[in-house]
């Protein structure tokens, strides 16, 4: 045996059998329920009252644009919150993407934080240095440069993985912090690409013809949906048939439930490892190129410590259980929760927007909790069921 | 795959000089020796001996990767390389700026930021022995940061706050024990909710009850003055500055380190750990209850991480700040598995890590380095060292595994 990585000591590859068989949506659907609860409980217990918050954190969200008897003012703001909703969800079914496809060669990647920002420093790069092209050439170069940059992020983790057996886990959070703390380097001041004006701590603005198209423009709104939704909605399409009807996704498939019989069936096990976390990271990369071109279209250093749209995926691909469609209402649904507990969204009076920032993290943490222990799920099921035939017998 | 290499003809004590082990360990040496010739206190202020000890590590490197040390041999030949590059961008530096980058206080400083990473990876360690892996790590640090200062500051005292610490840090710990061993979760994702679970609860706490930040005069975990240190002749002043003036926990953690290593190895109970981290079903049919023994390990991993954290609020700081641990918990992880699941080794991997974060300070200071670029050499040494000229570590062989009662 040449070199074969050895099995992760997470012991994952049996993950990606325990989430193939529940499928289902009662665990993930219980699991958010169950979420929300106990989110509303710590509310409770420090003294607010929680179906004021999430009343108003729904509201923050902007899906009250889809009930008609909305109207009025109200149905504004509520169009305003439901575009940021969508923003902020395009880059998450990217980021989420960057997860499940590792996950399903077996490997935990959370370096989607990482592969993310150097997409976005790709893309930068192309957009202000690269003047004079046409639109669709100058946004398709952009996009690329930010997909082959977020692999090779990814693809580090990879060949690290596949060579020498480091663990994925370890070392894309070791390169999280590279690229967050390289990123600041590159745009502070003195710093290689910083933008034009000396004191400040940005890029340059890319270029015009650089930018996604806009698709839902609305009055004295900065921030505007664009095309990227889209390409993160190809992108579903895209991972569903490399996974599924490719030789590739075949032996991506085989070595996450279980490498040695995948070994012993003649598929290489390291090169695996190697091409699931570069198209991992490819994802992530995009997420980042597309969230530049899309709305942001510059940077700020500290950008770089605050934006968790990388840890986000993790919880959106574990909620969809890494199943396109799934991954797509778990993006909605951590989106929602992003835009509702914005300052922006969010009214002060009735929750303070910086406790329901932690109280999203909160709900994450606990969603994911809920959705790896499916067996407390069906426990609680049972339990129920249980419970309801002795109440039946009580009575009779 | 270091397979004993073919007996040299020239046998003897000359064939072991030149097994390829002893020439790449020796090319590492070799390396590791010119570039510290450049350095305080020797400062040869010559090209010259460092290139040649470094061409010196590069044809032992050479010499030994062909044959069965490829992992020693190319490290011999990146050190070999690396020591001249850095020979020679040293002759540029000022003898002063050395002088100044390199101090007793720099030894200091690196224990001091060793210390949190110690505590969590010995943690890690009994955790993992025991079969469970613990990426919440971070996450039960994170714990002790918050609740160690929330509890000097609601006592006055911090005795309190370090109890409050450990305390909170074995909760999320048994949360996670609890998940693991019965619910059977997956134990990286278990362990990534346990972090996100501490990041949103310490933030959510931190905002609600301190909004207006952390008061100051918090009751701090006091420093240990060894005054008598510094009248030892010779190396006395050097003492001094290293151990003179460590922070209690600093302490502690060399006491848990080496009561780690003592248990684990040469007590009944760490047979008990480590047989259920090898084959739970034989420990369980010898009458070792399997999952006993898991759950006393993991919380035992979440009081120490949160020692760990503890020592970041109240020991080194005096303040909270969200997610201050700042992917700390992952370096220890990563020092675990550089230490092959032992004590001391994970405690030197830990010093390397630790001497990252404190060679960032004096660099940021004398030399004209952006600081976001020296920020990311702890990250860096750690991704290095997980490559590792060290070896591949091979966990405890039923890491990972839930256990199914029969």
């Amino acid at each position: 045996m040449a070199e074969t990585p050895e099995a992760t000591p997470g012991g994952f590859s049996g993950l990606t059998g325990f989430y193939e068989r529940a499928g289902g949506f009662i665990v993930p659907f219980a699991a958010t329920v169950l979420a929300f609860v106990i989110g509303g409980l710590v509310v409770a217990i420090t003294g607010h009252n929680p179906f004021a918050a999430y009343k108003a954190i729904f509201n923050g969200t902007g899906l009250n644009w889809f009930f008609p008897w909305v109207q009025g003012d109200d149905r504004t703001h509520a169009a305003v919150n439901l575009e940021q909703t969508l923003i902020i969800m395009t880059p998450l079914m990217l980021t989420a993407l960057a997860v499940a496809f590792a996950f399903r060669c077996g490997l935990f990647n959370i370096g989607g934080q990482g592969q993310y920002w150097v997409g976005f420093i790709a893309a930068i790069w192309i957009g202000t240095h690269m003047s004079g092209l046409s639109r669709p050439v100058h946004v398709l170069l952009a996009i690329l440069a930010a997909i082959v940059a977020g692999a090779i992020w990814g693809g580090i983790a990879g060949i690290l993985k596949a060579a020498v057996g480091a663990h994925e886990v370890i070392s894309t959070i070791m390169l999280n912090w590279i690229a967050i703390y390289g990123g600041q380097y590159l745009f502070e001041p003195n710093g290689p690409l910083q933008g034009p004006i000396p004191a400040l701590p940005r890029s340059s603005i890319i270029d015009g013809s650089a930018k996604l198209w806009p698709i839902w423009k609305m009055e004295g709104v900065i921030q505007v949906l664009h095309a990227g939704i889209f390409i993160a909605l190809f992108a579903l399409v895209v991972y569903y048939i490399l996974l599924n009807r490719t030789t590739l996704g075949y032996e991506v498939r085989a070595v996450g439930f279980n490498p040695e019989a995948a070994r012993y069936g003649g598929i290489s096990v390291a090169r695996n490892y190697f091409l699931a976390l570069a198209i991992s990271g490819a994802f992530a990369g995009l997420a980042g190129g597309v969230d530049l071109l899309g709305y942001k279209f510059s940077v700020d250093t500290s950008d770089f410590a605050t934006n968790q749209v990388g840890f986000t995926g993790i919880a959106v691909a574990l909620l969809g259980r890494n199943k396109p469609l799934g991954i797509m209402f778990a993006a909605l649904l951590f989106a929602g929760l992003q835009t509702g507990t914005s300052t922006r969204a969010l009214d002060p009076t009735i929750f303070s927007p910086s406790l329901a920032t932690d109280l999203a993290t909160i709900i994450q943490a606990l969603v994911i909790f809920f959705v790896g222990a499916e067996v407390l799920i069906f426990f609680i099921w049972r339990a129920r069921r249980h419970l309801r035939f002795r109440g039946a017998g009580a009575q009779a | 795959m270091s397979t004993n290499a073919p007996t040299a003809p020239l046998g003897g004590r000359l064939g072991r000089l030149t097994d390829p082990r002893t020439l790449g360990s020796a090319g590492i040496a070799l390396g590791a020796l010119a570039f510290w010739l450049a350095l305080p206190p020797w400062t040869v202020r010559t090209v010259g001996p460092s290139i040649a000890l470094g061409i010196f590590a590069v044809a032992c490197g050479i010499a030994a990767a062909p044959r069965g040390e490829r992992r020693l041999g190319w490290g011999a030949i990146v050190v070999g390389i690396l020591a001249i590059l850095g020979a020679i961008w040293l002759q540029g530096v000022q003898e002063a700026t050395l002088k100044n980058i390199l101090t007793a206080g720099l030894l200091a400083s690196t224990l001091r930021f060793a210390t949190p990473l110690a505590f969590a990876a010995m943690g890690g360690i009994f955790s993992e022995r025991s079969g469970v892996v613990n990426i919440g790590l971070e996450g039960m640090m994170l714990m002790g940061a918050f609740f160690g200062i929330w509890g000097s500051i609601w006592s006055g005292t911090w005795v309190v706050g370090i109890l409050m610490a450990m305390v909170f840090g074995g909760l999320l710990a048994l949360v996670h024990a609890f998940f693991c061993i019965h619910l059977r979760a997956d134990q990286i994702v278990s362990g990534f909710a346990v972090n996100l679970m501490a990041l949103g609860l310490t933030g959510y706490l931190f905002s609600s009850i301190y909004s207006s930040g952390i008061p100051s005069g918090v009751s701090r975990v006091p420093n240990v003055t060894l005054g008598w240190l510094d009248s030892i002749p010779g190396v006395g002043n050097f003492l001094a500055g290293v151990f003179g003036d460590l922070n209690l926990l600093v302490w502690i953690m060399f006491g848990v380190v080496i009561a780690s290593y003592v248990v684990l190895f040469k007590t009944p109970i760490g047979l008990r750990i480590r047989s259920v981290g090898e084959h739970p079903r034989a420990a369980d049919t010898v009458g070792i209850s399997v999952y006993g023994v898991r759950y006393t390990a993991v919380t035992l991993s979440g009081v120490l991480a949160a020692l760990g954290g503890a020592f970041l609020s109240i020991g080194f700081t005096g303040t909270f700040a969200e997610n201050m641990t700042s992917g700390r918990g992952f370096i220890a992880l990563a020092a675990v598995i550089l230490g092959k699941w032992r004590p001391g080794w994970a405690f030197a991997a830990t010093l390397l890590f630790g001497f990252g974060f404190a060679l960032s300070i004096p660099l940021q200071r004398e030399a004209d380095i952006s600081a976001s670029v020296i920020s990311t050499l702890p990250y860096v040494l750690t991704l290095i060292a997980l490559v590792g000229v060290i070896g591949r570590s091979i966990p405890p062989a039923a890491v990972g595994r839930p256990y199914v009662k029969q």
